[in-house]
This record gives C-alpha cells, structure tokens and sequence, in this order.
C-alpha cells in the first residue's frame, strides 16, 4: 500500500469519522436520560464539529473563499433563528430546520450531478433518491410550517380527483426516474431531466402534507424528520461517505421510531395518518345522554380550594391561549393548599412530540411533575379534580365506550373517571375528528366557557383575596 | 463492491438508531428530534468536499457552497435550540 502524504491524511480523516460517527451515538444515548440529555446534545455537537474541522484537511478542497462566506452565513442565520424562536413557535422551527436539512442533501445531489465525470449507474440512483427525498423533505416541511402557523388552513385540504394525481404524479417521477439513471438516448437534455425530476419531487411533498390535517402534525413531523436524515443518508451514498450514512441512518431510525410511537397513540396505522383525508367521513349515530353543565372561574375555585388533589391535562388549546405560565402560578398556589398536582401528557398532545412538554418546562414546571398517560390511568379516580386545558380528542372517552366512534380504541386519558372535571374551552365546537365529546356530557363534568389563560387568571385571583 | 459495503454499514447504523432511541421518555421527544436534526446536518461535511473542489468546476462549486449554507443553518440551530430547550428541562428545586 502506498502511503504517500494523500492517503494519510486520507486515513486520518476517515479514522477521525469513525471517532465522530462514536460521539453522535453515545451524544444520542445521553439524549434518552432527562439528567445527561444536555451533555448528550453537547457531545454530539462536537462531534460535528470535529467532523467539520477534519473534512477541511482533505487535499482536494483548495479554495477556502466560498465555504468561509457560506459557513459564516449559514452559522449567523442558524444562531439567530435559535436564539429569537418563542418556545411556543417551536414545531414550526422543528419543521423548518427539517426542511433546510432536506434542501441542502438536495444541494449535494445536485452538486454532485454537475461534476462532469461519467458517474455509475449506482451513484446516479443514489443521487436521484438523495434529490427525491430531500425535495419530499423540503416542500413538506414548508407545508407543515404553514399548517402550523396557520398561513394555510390547518385541516387537510383536498380537492376533487387528488387521488388520481398523486397517482400521476409516482408515476412520472418513476419515469423522470428512469430518465435520471438510465440515461437513454432521448431528446431531452440532462439538465431538463434535472429540473422536471426536482419540480415533480417537490410537487410530491406538498401533495403529500396538504391533505393532513392539524391534529395529526406529530406524525407528519416525525415523519419528515426521519426524512431528513435519509436524505443525508442517500447523499452519503452517492459520495460514498462513511459518516454521512452512519449520521443520516441514525436520525431515519429515531423518526421513525416517534412516528411509530405517534401512531400508536392515536391507534391509526401510518397509511391510514397519511391517505385517511381522503376517506368519507365515519359519521356516528350514537346518542350522547346527558346535559352539558357550565360552571363559573368562581364556582370552580371552591372546589379547587377544598382539592386534595389536582390533574392537569393540557391539550393544543393550551398552547393557543399561552396558559401555561398561568397554570404554573395555579400550580404553585394549589401546592401551597396542600394539594398534590401532577400534569397528565398525552403524546399526541399539541401539534409535535413531546410539544406540551416543552411549554411546560418553558413555564418552569418541573418534569417530574409530568406523567405519561399509563401512569396516570391507574390512579385517575383518586384525583379530586381533573383539569382539561384545552384538550378534547385525547380526553374522549368514546374511545373507550362507543363501538363506532372513529376514534374508538384510541389510547385516551380517563379524565372522566376523576371524582370532578372541569373543562377549559372556548366553546362547544367539537375537536379535529368532528367527534362529539361525551365527557362533556358526564354528570361529573363542569364546563369553564373562555380563554384558558383568562380562566385560570380568575381562579388565581379568587385564591388570592 | 463498494455499494454492498456501504449496505453493511446503513443497516447496522439502522439497528443503533432503533436500540438507542426506542426507550427515550416522552418529556424527551422534541429536543430529540430537534438533536437528531442537527445530526442530519452531517450533509455539511460532503458538501463542503464539493464546494471547495476546484477540479470539479465552478457551477459545483456554487451548488456545493449554497448545500454548505443550507446545511450550516442545519446544524447551528438545531443543536442551539435544543440546547435552549434542554436547559429549561428543570428538576425540582
């Protein structure tokens, strides 16, 4: 073997990689323990950047010009955009830094294809996979970020005939596909197969995301998510880097992983997240018995005052009113009552994984105050009162009764087995599915009409004078 | 060859990715994600072989850089922001 001063540092860089490709997993091991999760992400971190540093002592990069200028900006916008983002903006922000991922594996790809070398058929499909799924990534991510900040209509949107030109749609970028690989002798250019497969792929992600509505976000996130590191994983294909499969595979597996888990909370299958807006509505005729029973900020505080013990369950319309920092202030005030308060999460709660968790925490509510829906489900009839913020699907106990209920079997939270319930809502317009609420209907069932934040002002203030 | 063995390594780091995160706690989901996007940033790494290559022409070059900007914005926020969210995650006091 000739080791001349190329393939040394050819060795050290890949030596170093190796190195890296350790530092991401023990960074993501850490990440999976609440205690050691800021050192996990710390690591990690300088994993990268040693893989950054080293990639620069490879002899075939000679001009450094471009890359300062592009590192620079890219570090400045990076640092702002985390730095100024509300932690209540924080699924948007999730969904456009996929996004961004996605667009620069597109980049490579693309990159790569103008060479000007005669590449292998392997490295062209690799390539044209690296371009379909950082495109798909890419015009998804926009989707979902103006689903979530409510540039577009949050529900799913679909249109007459969708169906058939999604079906349209596989098929010709199978065909651009083929174009792409194969490279038969035909009238079009390269380049024209280039632009027709990288405007047919982004068609793809936004027909994709279009028709899912709010309340599935969690998946589709995820989903994108894992995304995003396949696409960096193609592209470590079609450079034939080591690091960039090892990185890009690990982060496909954790998408994939909170997409199942997603999915499993709502008791659908992915293809049933991904293709139900295209299904007829499952109308009910179940009959709900009961009457629905408001109930003053004023009434409830003496209720809340005579509470050994409180469960909170927090939903999107949470997060809509900014309650958090209120419910932390009740929580204080119930704790000095003598009262126990815990919060019970679902994990589609909000519009990403983990999103109520992370309001929570911004309100500076300690985690171990957080259960996970099983936890709570065994001891929910001990708790005097349960809180529901504006929560809905996740709380239905149709779920648990009603035969024909869409939703039935979903794993719920059982508010309606604690002793009272008191619902914050703004009015009586049922959730994302257009179910009906029977726990609205419970005779242990208050309804609070109004803003949660303002709400929970007036029980605070009632607890004060 | 090369392609078989660059399967080998794919599916093993399938495998870690599955083992390592499937028993993360739920308070963890978001900043994991978000971490696992910076990771996905890595694509930094072949883009900057790309963008510094003057061998490979100049249209390259600019593809390589603009992947490099793209793939920067990746990595910086995403590990600042989960950083962000990881220091609010509090014990209690």
């Amino acid at each position: 073997m000739m080791l001349d001063a190329t393939s040394n540092t050819d060795l050290l860089i890949n030596f170093t990689y190796i190195l890296c490709a350790a530092m991401f997993i023990f960074g993501l091991k850490l990440l999976g323990h609440p205690g050691t999760a800021r050192r996990g992400n710390l690591l990690s971190s300088l994993g990268m950047l040693l893989a950054i540093v080293v990639t620069l002592l490879d002899n075939s990069i000679v001009t450094f010009q471009w890359i300062a200028i592009a590192m620079l900006a890219g570090a400045v916008v990076g640092f702002f955009a985390a730095r100024l983002v509300a932690m209540t903006d924080m699924p948007e922000m999730v969904s456009l830094l996929n996004g961004v991922g996605g667009l620069g594996s597109v980049f490579v790809a693309w990159a790569t294809i103008q060479i000007g070398v005669a590449l292998s058929t392997f490295v062209l499909l690799v390539t044209f996979l690296a371009l379909l799924i950082g495109c798909v990534t890419f015009s998804g991510s926009l989707i979902a970020w103006a689903k979530l900040s409510e540039r577009i209509p949050g529900r799913g949107i679909t249109f007459t005939g969708q169906v058939i030109v999604n079906v349209l749609i596989v098929l010709a970028i199978i065909g651009i596909g083929y174009l792409f690989v194969a490279r038969p002798e035909t009238a079009l250019e390269p380049d024209m197969v280039l632009y027709i497969a990288l405007g047919l792929t982004l068609l793809f992600g936004v027909m994709l995301v279009l028709p899912i509505g709010g309340a599935d976000m969690p998946v589709v996130i995820s989903l994108l998510n894992s995304y995003s590191g396949l696409a960096a994983c193609a592209a470590g294909f079609a450079l034939q880097n080591n690091l960039l499969i090892v990185a890009g595979s690990l982060v496909g597996a954790s998408g994939i992983i909170l997409t199942n888990i997603m999915c499993k909370a709502m008791n659908r299958s992915l293809s049933n997240v991904l293709f139900s807006g295209f299904m007829p509505v499952t109308s009910s005729d179940m009959v709900i018995e009961g009457e629905v029973k408001a109930m003053s900020a004023d009434d409830a505080y003496y209720v809340l005052e005579a509470a050994q013990s409180v469960v909170v369950i927090p939903g999107y319309g949470m997060a809509v009113a900014q309650a958090q920092h209120a419910m932390k202030e009740l929580q204080t005030i119930l704790e000095e009552n003598g009262a126990e308060v815990a919060y019970a999460i679902h994990p589609v709660a909000g519009r990403m994984p983990g999103h109520m968790n992370v309001l929570l925490a911004e309100a500076d509510v300690s985690y171990e105050h957080l259960f996970e829906m099983d936890d709570i489900n065994k001891r929910i009839e001990n708790f005097d009162v349960a809180m529901v913020i504006g929560a809905n699907d996740v709380v239905n106990p149709a779920a648990r009764e009603m035969k024909g209920s869409p939703i039935y079997g979903m794993p719920v939270i059982n508010a309606d087995l604690a002793k009272n319930v008191f619902v914050l809502k703004r009015g009586m317009a049922s959730g994302f599915a257009g179910i009906d609420n029977p726990l609205f209907f419970k005779p242990n069932t208050h309804m609070i009409f109004g803003d949660a934040k303002e709400t929970l002002g007036a029980i605070i203030r009632q607890f004060a004078d | 060859m090369e392609g078989v063995y660059l399967l080998f390594i794919l599916l093993l780091s399938i495998f870690i990715g599955f083992e390592l995160i499937h028993k993360v706690p739920a308070t963890l989901h978001t900043p994991l994600m978000s971490g696992a996007n910076a990771i996905s940033g890595i694509t930094v790494v072949g883009a900057l072989a790309l963008a510094g290559n003057e061998s490979l022409g100049q249209y390259s070059m600019y593809l390589g850089a603009f992947a490099v900007f793209l793939a920067t914005i990746n990595v910086v926020g995403g590990y600042m922001v989960t950083d962000r969210m990881l220091a609010m995650f509090k014990k209690k006091k």
